[in-house]
């Protein structure tokens, strides 16, 4: 009889990428019982048998990240969330642009589809732990810290902020102590079939088309053309419908003044797009709602973090404070450029995220 | 690794030691049984009287003459041969361009009838009760002037239901049209001989009776006029191909055991699945038996279990050490309801919670028992999940038709 210690299970949520198989296999080789499971998002429209996509989760990523579990040896699953995620990322996305913001479906997709179906299923299937591919860390103390990665480049705690306690006690973020280039070395270590596997950058249901194009193909009505205005209500041209802008956009707009003009709001209710100078772009404050605190320590009233309004901002000093448990009135040390409706902003103290909220 | 129950003999059967015995000298190095059939010499004999010996025993079985079965690949390849090849040859004495068949039919018979439409045929779907029983009025009323085949099959793999092939193969024989019935799901678990079903064509399948993958059969009545699907002179022009000799000697020891334990094993195994199924019933509630619970293969038990995903429990299951499948395996992946709980009506929330239990003679009432230890557990795992189940715990109302959360 062969006697076996009992190992600890984890689920891996397998993209079919390289992150998250090189996550799966250091895991594998730390002695965990790994089970992979790739959810299925998407249905790729343009998608045909042995073309690349290259984005995550289509038909040949949960296909690679097959491969990668029956060389390692481990059971792979997949999980169908397709009906999920449309209603909870894909149309919230269109919705959001349709209403004058600009959504970071990452952030939906993290919360409405990965970490907590997803837990929920790793707990059914009797595991411990949920692991994934992000580059992020968690502290475990006697509270849980979301930290950045040790890559500070590829750092993704930024999209992670709503996680909570009892979530991140059962995370695993394997890749939180590596550089990217060293993930690259242990997936070819391990010989993984995706070790050079392009990098997916792009939104995975655009399919590598423009944001735009996507809009018009899933809303029935057209998009209405308006008039392009200065604050003072100048009017300099006609948009061709205002999801197609976005805050702090310079390119694209057709219309020349001779000086660079941004696009600092939409109004919605009037159909108008105004525009105006650098100097308009820049802002001392802004609402957040829904927002999440990490660490489950609500602060009381007021607290001071280094505040990032996108995933690439470098972060600004700023005073947070409550306006009841899920709001809250974010105040700049200094003005700060392109705050963005739909994005998220998310509070850092140091290295450690606080929480986060979406930019009203 | 811990012995898995396996429920899943729909899919495929584990193969028969005897079987793989039998075999053993076919693929041996070392023997004197590698010749080729087709050649002259002594070696090809001994290769050749183990083929014939086989298509003796593989005939005896379905109670047809030597003559009238040929060995294919598969049973898609029968599937495939019957009605392509009854279509080809029709077409080319302008017989006509119609096919009758029902909506619950295997994929490769569905797959091929629509091909078959997109190069002009024309295919009537005929619907099914909702146990999945076909009229054979309908086959009657459906039947026109250019008919040239009609296909049945004979017992579904999801839920098992048998249609009525011998009635419905009176109809087809009185007007002279030929015949076919997938058996691939009924031949070693029902007594079965093509005279009495009336049938003209008949496929099966050598991995669903305990016999090895990659061997299947076709029985084709004498004078039926068909197109090969392979051309060359094997089988007497009707298949081409070297013969699988070591495969098809497994299928002939299959046929012949299945036949010597036809009432027997059937009757095991139908105790053994009635044993899960009042288990099931009794411990799980907001469940549903799909099929027709009289007309029915023996190990075949199909269930929806409302609040549950088919496919988290397939998962779960197999984490648990049970093997089971939400459908048919040839298309699970996909997450669409099966044609076939569709072609019954079940409601897209009832279907998408659907498991197949298919039981065979290698089951013991221990793994029944244990498997009715772990299954309630499973599905009140999966339940707990699901915020729909909490609603309706709470005594709230739940959706007539819940949004599904992961299925369309």
């Amino acid at each position: 009889m062969e006697t076996e210690t009992k190992k600890i299970r984890v689920v891996v949520a397998m993209s079919g990428g390289v992150d998250s198989s090189t996550a799966c296999a250091l895991l594998h080789s730390q002695g965990y019982e790994v089970i992979g499971i790739t959810l299925k998002l998407w249905t790729p429209k343009h998608w045909v048998e042995g073309e690349k996509v290259g984005s995550c989760c289509s038909p040949q990523d949960i296909g690679e990240a097959k491969i990668v579990c029956r060389q390692l040896g481990v059971p792979h699953y997949t999980y169908n969330m397709e009906e999920r995620f449309k209603e909870k990322v894909v149309d919230q996305f269109v919705d959001s642009y349709l209403n004058g913001r600009t959504p970071n479906p990452c952030v939906s997709c993290n919360s409405f589809i990965k970490f907590d179906p997803l837990l929920k299923y790793a707990e059914a299937l009797g595991a411990e732990y949920l692991a994934t591919g992000h580059y992020a860390r968690i502290i475990r103390e006697n509270h849980f810290y979301l930290t950045k990665a040790k890559d500070q480049f590829k750092d993704q705690s930024y999209f992670l902020y709503m996680l909570n306690q009892a979530q991140l006690s059962q995370v695993l973020f394997p890749l939180g102590d590596y550089q990217k280039e060293e993930v690259r070395e242990i997936a070819r270590k391990f010989n993984l079939v995706n070790a050079e596997k392009k990098e997916s950058q792009d939104i995975c249901f655009l399919e590598g088309r423009d944001y735009r194009e996507f809009i018009k193909e899933q809303t029935s009505q057209p998009l209405k053309k308006g008039a392009i205005q200065t604050q003072d209500g100048k009017i300099l041209g006609e948009h061709l419908g205002l999801p197609f802008y976005t805050i702090g956009q310079r390119e694209k707009l057709g219309v020349a003044t001779g000086e660079r003009l941004y696009v600092i709001g939409k109004d919605s209710k009037t159909n108008t797009l105004i525009v105006g100078k650098e100097s308009e772009n820049l802002q001392n404050c802004c609402l957040v709602h829904s927002v999440n605190w990490c660490s489950d320590q609500i602060p009381n009233e007021s607290v001071r973090a280094l505040v990032k309004v996108r995933y690439r901002h470098k972060g600004a000093l700023a005073a947070i404070n409550l306006l009841s448990a899920q709001e809250a009135k974010i105040v700049f040390d200094q003005d700060v450029s392109s705050i963005t409706p739909g994005q998220s902003a998310v509070f850092y103290d140091g290295e450690t995220v606080l929480g986060g909220g979406i930019i009203a | 690794m811990k012995k898995k129950i396996y429920f899943d003999n729909n899919a495929t059967t584990p193969l028969d030691p005897k079987v793989a015995e039998a075999m053993l000298p076919y693929l041996s190095a070392g023997t004197e049984f590698y010749g080729n059939p087709s050649s002259v010499h002594t070696l090809g004999q001994a290769a050749r009287k183990a083929v014939e010996e086989a298509r003796a025993q593989v005939a005896q079985l379905v109670g047809s003459s030597l003559e009238e079965i040929i060995f294919t690949s598969c049973g898609s390849e029968s599937d495939t041969t019957a009605i392509k090849g009854i279509a080809f040859s029709a077409k080319e004495r302008k017989k006509g361009n119609h096919i009758i068949t029902t909506a619950l039919e295997h994929d490769t018979v569905l797959f091929c009838c629509e091909y078959l439409q997109k190069q002009g045929w024309d295919v009537t779907f005929l619907p099914v009760s909702p146990s999945g029983i076909l009229d054979p009025d309908s086959v009657k009323k459906a039947i026109r002037p250019e008919t040239i085949l009609v296909s049945v099959m004979h017992a579904n793999n999801e839920i098992g239901t048998i249609q009525p092939i011998a009635e419905i193969g009176k109809i087809c024989k009185e007007r002279e049209i030929p015949f076919h019935t997938d058996a691939i799901q009924t031949v070693g678990k029902l007594p079965i001989k093509v005279n009495e079903l009336n049938v003209d064509l008949l496929s099966l399948s050598a991995h669903k009776l305990y016999g090895p993958k990659g061997v299947g059969a076709l029985f084709i009545r004498r004078g039926t006029r068909f197109h090969p699907l392979f051309h060359g002179h094997h089988e007497r022009n009707r298949r081409a191909g070297t013969e699988n000799v070591p495969a098809i000697v497994g299928l002939g020891v299959a046929a012949e055991l299945a036949q010597k334990n036809l009432g027997q094993e059937a009757k095991k195994v139908a105790t053994l699945r009635d044993r899960l199924e009042k288990g099931i019933l009794e411990k799980i509630p907001y469940i549903r038996l799909n099929g027709d619970p009289k007309h029915r293969i023996p190990g075949t038990s199909n269930f929806s279990f409302e609040f549950v995903e088919g496919e988290g429990c397939v998962v779960m299951l197999d984490i648990e050490g049970i093997a089971v499948s939400t459908g048919s395996a040839c298309a699970s992946g996909s997450t669409k309801a099966s044609h076939v709980l569709r072609a019954i009506g079940l409601p897209a929330n009832v279907a998408q919670g659907t498991v197949r239990f298919s039981l065979g003679q290698f089951n013991t009432m221990d793994e029944v028992d244990k498997a009715l230890e772990i299954i309630p557990r499973v599905i009140s795992k999966l339940r707990s999940l699901s915020p729909l189940w909490s609603d309706k715990m709470a005594g709230l109302p739940t959706a007539v038709t819940p949004p599904l959360s992961h299925k369309k």
